[in-house]
């Protein structure tokens, strides 16, 4: 007997809604949730079947037994492994204090699971991966709107023009999103992409700009110079809405589109064309923010110049432009409830919300909780435990990385797949695939905000818990198992529900929740209120960022030119992975060949250094990593750079098809572990420098 | 030509590849047999601007099949009620005619079992009532599941109304 099973896709950060057909206790059918996404799925998430029937990933709890990273483990049973893990903190906090336990995943929507227990144990030291991805156009954002880098969302498919700088949206994709923006194409909307290379997007576009990498913020002044001479901007909105405008306008003043061109190498009358186009298309106009905007150490003005743009194009709570996302309560509904536990009362070692009073204190900033390992400054940090997040893949600079983890005395790993930090670490405390578990229900706001639940589809091939369970027994060892008030997941979802109204079964027939028949609008006339900043205006000059003695508009300063014979080394992913979670999955490890990155290479640049399309080159960071790796040979890559796909060169001996395969760009970017933008708080993953020189090929290849 | 033709719009098409894990999730196909693919063709120069194009290629299921007629044991073979080519696991040697009959290479070789496979429409989801896994999943939309005269049908009212666009 088939059977329908609706959940939410793991397969990358995205979470899709989806269908599973189940036959027995197997997976026969995986597809879009068809009352979503009418059965549409990415090529990571078809491949969720292969993940859970992998055998290549930890079969059951892992005390380590020899050396870090050695690969010695001893299986053991989850009571042994829970209480190993509780004994080492209680005596780690006693000796350091309760704060120096640091929990950190990926983010999303299940976060506070593992926010409370850090909470409830005595440590804020909360955080997630995100100074690595969205931090800066998050901050931008709050600086802005006083809205978070979720508080505005954007109509794709009734746009006329979506703007994109180097967010390589067809490709690092989300499935409704990529297919609105084609819906968009079909209708006859136009893409202008930004890059530094082409792209699947860009070349979907109607203007293309290749730009010189690190010139974004250049080219966004000048687009902003213009628009306000060509008046290609909302004057009532801004009236209404804006504070400070007159400070822009004597700002970009000097920022002409002449100017741009110098900087960034689109030409001025380009610059001057576009913007004479978006200006019919206003306000349905989409300036993408950016999404992993971790990159130059400008990208934080970058992010806020194209918000900056949005406002100008008055392109807020518009049809094919932004829009607030619903909440339950904008539906007359009550929303979930959710585990949660108050942050103590003790001031972060990264320094958010208190030398650093305008980052987020939320997750505060991973990179910064690493050096008080080493240096017990504010205090030590001595223990982590880490969800489903691989530091060593996502972290720039693995020597300098391990340098601060060494000092920690315990390092667990709560994942479902092996992974580099997974490898190193003391205990493996191993999370079922998303096929086999079930997680908390999620309020996935828009819109038509609803409801959503992933459901367990299979019964768990190996030992392995889904993370509510852990993080249950984890806190009843600890002493704190009152912030977690469930047993079965069916007490937790009840638990949650019970303010709401619903019930679980509610969930069964389309596998969430809709908590309104028609899109909800706010009166766009009426937004007094909506902007969550200090003044209640959306602020052109940030008090947040002032009181904090940083600049809301910072002129430009160019970018670094590469010394001669090296590259600036920027990366990207393909649409069919998820980074170093997938490249050592079954059918996903097929599609890449050799499943090795390739690296891009200027057609110019490669012919004076002798390489051809398809030679293999040693690719060196300026520390001691590097690796060869395939040419690929192009001219629509900026001569300055080189490129590579993320998530390769994967240092784990028991994945066999992703073992040495590859050149990890994470590992090439030494010394950027330090380099963070202070304004924004990401890290700047851009900002290294490689050098190539034609080689042999691997003796594997 | 079978009873039916798998459509695709390369206007839509974003190339992710997720029609081949579909088919290959769908159909355990074994490591490095496509039984669709994804050519991606580019980045060349056009008007200007670079481009990608990306190029969905599968089994015609041809009316009269090259690959049929060169296999010599009948494991090739035609489906009598709806035209769809397939290959009989049971009866395959692995001889490979057939790869090397097809004009576009497309039966795809197993090192591990030593036979041929290759699209078949989904025959099983076909028969009931469903469609393709490549066509049912895509991520765009831009792969559609239809007979040759409805598809000249809406190729040409396309073509019609895009016509009108431009004069218009
Ligand atoms: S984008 Fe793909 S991998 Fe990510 S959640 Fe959606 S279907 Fe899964
Ligand atoms: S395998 Fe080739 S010859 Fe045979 S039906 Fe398909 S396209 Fe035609
Ligand atoms: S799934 Fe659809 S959009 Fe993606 S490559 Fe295949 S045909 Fe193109």
């Amino acid at each position: 007997m088939k059977k329908s099973v609706y959940s939410l896709c793991g397969m990358c950060a995205v979470r899709c809604p989806l269908r599973a057909e189940v036959e027995g206790d197997e997976v026969t059918w995986l597809e879009g949730n068809p009352h979503i996404l009418g059965g549409a799925l990415c090529a990571k998430g078809s491949a969720g079947i292969a993940r859970y029937r992998d055998d290549e990933r930890p079969h059951g709890p892992l005390i380590r037994e020899g050396e870090r990273g050695e690969g010695r483990w001893r299986q053991v049973s989850w009571d042994e492994a829970i209480t190993y893990v509780t004994d080492k903190l209680k005596a780690i906090q006693k000796k350091y204090g309760k704060e120096s336990v640091m929990v950190t995943s990926r983010g999303g929507p299940f976060q506070n699971q593992y926010k409370t227990f850090c909470h409830a144990i005595g440590s804020p030291n909360y955080t997630n991966h995100d100074c690595t991805c969205g931090r800066n156009t998050h901050h931008a954002s709050k600086s802005l709107y006083g809205l978070g880098r979720k508080g505005l969302a954007y109509d794709y498919k009734n746009a006329r023009h979506l703007v994109l700088f180097g967010r390589n949206i067809l490709t690092s994709l989300k499935v409704a999103e990529a297919s609105a923006v084609v819906e968009m194409l079909r209708r006859g909307g136009k893409i202008t992409a930004v890059d530094v290379r082409v792209t699947p997007t860009s070349g979907k576009a109607n203007r293309f700009f290749l730009v010189r990498p690190g010139t974004d913020y250049a080219l966004a002044l000048g687009m902003v110079n213009e628009m306000l001479k060509q008046k290609a901007y909302d004057q009532k909105f801004i009236k209404k809405y804006v504070k400070d405008f007159s400070k822009l306008q004597s700002f970009v003043k000097p920022y002409t589109a002449a100017w741009a061109a110098k900087e960034c190498g689109v030409d001025a009358a380009t610059i001057k064309a576009f913007v004479t186009d978006i200006k019919q298309d206003m306000p349905r106009v989409i300036f993408h923010p950016g999404w992993n905007l971790a990159r130059y150490k400008d990208s934080f003005y970058v992010s806020r110049m194209l918000h900056i743009m949005n406002i100008l194009m008055g392109n807020i709570e518009v049809e094919g432009g932004q829009f607030f996302p619903k909440s339950p309560a904008d539906c007359g509904k009550k929303g979930l409830r959710n585990v949660d536990c108050p942050k103590p009362d003790i001031e972060r070692a990264d320094g958010c919300g208190s030398t650093y009073p305008h980052l987020d204190k939320g997750p505060g900033l991973e990179h910064l909780l690493l050096p008080p390992m080493k240096t017990g400054k504010p205090y030590p940090i001595k223990a982590l435990i880490s969800n489903r997040h691989d530091l060593m893949a996502s972290l720039p600079d693995k020597e300098q990385l391990l340098d601060y983890l060494n000092h920690c005395e315990l390092l667990v790993s709560m994942d479902a797949l092996w992974g580099e930090f997974t490898w190193y670490c003391d205990v493996v405390l191993p999370e079922s695939t998303f096929l086999e578990r079930s997680n908390q229900l999620v309020t996935q706001k828009g819109l038509k905000p609803r409801f959503a639940i992933r459901q367990q589809a299979v019964s768990p091939r190996y030992d392995t818990k889904p993370s509510w369970e852990i993080y249950k027994m984890l806190a009843d060892k600890m002493g704190v198992g009152e912030y977690f008030p469930y047993e079965t997941i069916e007490d937790y979802w009840n638990w949650q529900l019970e303010p709401t109204g619903y019930s679980i079964e509610d969930f069964q027939e389309k596998g969430f929740v809709e908590l309104t028949d028609e899109p909800v609008w706010y009166d766009r006339d009426k937004l007094d209120g909506k902007f969550k900043t200090p003044s209640g205006k959306i602020e052109i000059i940030s008090k947040m960022l002032e009181d904090a003695g940083i600049e809301s508009l910072k002129p430009y300063e160019p970018p670094q030119a590469p010394e001669k014979g090296t590259f600036r080394l920027v990366y990207g992913r393909p649409a069919w992975l998820a980074h170093n979670q997938s490249t050592n999955n079954p059918i996903l490890s097929q599609l890449t060949p050799g499943n090795r990155n390739n690296i891009w290479i200027n057609r110019e640049v490669a012919e004076s250094l002798g390489i051809r399309n398809g030679d293999w080159v040693e690719v060196k960071s300026a520390g001691e990593y590097g690796g060869p790796l395939q040419a690929f040979v192009t001219e629509y890559i900026h001569p300055e750079a080189v490129y590579t796909d993320h998530g390769f060169g994967k240092e784990v001996p028991v994945q066999s098809r992703a073992y040495n395969k590859g050149v990890s760009d994470a590992k090439l970017m030494t010394g950027l572990l330090d380099v963070w933008d202070r304004a924004g708080g990401a890290v700047a993953l851009c900002e290294s420098f490689v050098t190539l020189s034609p080689c042999e090929p691997p003796a594997d290849a | 030509m079978s009873k039916y033709i798998v459509t695709h719009d390369v206007n839509s098409c974003i190339g992710c590849r997720a029609c081949e894990v579909h088919c290959k999730e769908k159909n355990d196909s074994p490591p490095g047999a496509n039984y669709c693919k994804i050519i991606t063709v580019g980045p060349y120069e056009r008007q200007g601007i670079p481009r990608f194009d990306f190029v969905y290629m599968s089994c015609f299921h041809c009316e009269k099949p090259w690959c049929v007629d060169a296999c010599p044991t009948g494991a090739m073979q035609r489906r009598e009620k709806d035209g769809i080519v397939f290959v009989d696991q049971g009866s395959c040697v692995g001889c490979k005619a057939c790869i090397a009959a097809c004009p576009w290479g497309v039966p795809q070789w197993n090192a591990d079992t030593g036979k041929v496979s290759k699209c078949d429409l989904c025959k099983d989801r076909i028969d009931e009532g469903l469609r393709p896994a490549c066509v049912s999943k895509c991520v765009t939309g831009c792969l559609e599941f239809t007979t040759p005269s409805e598809a000249s049908e809406s190729r040409r009212q396309h073509f019609a109304e895009q016509m009108l666009r431009v004069q218009g």
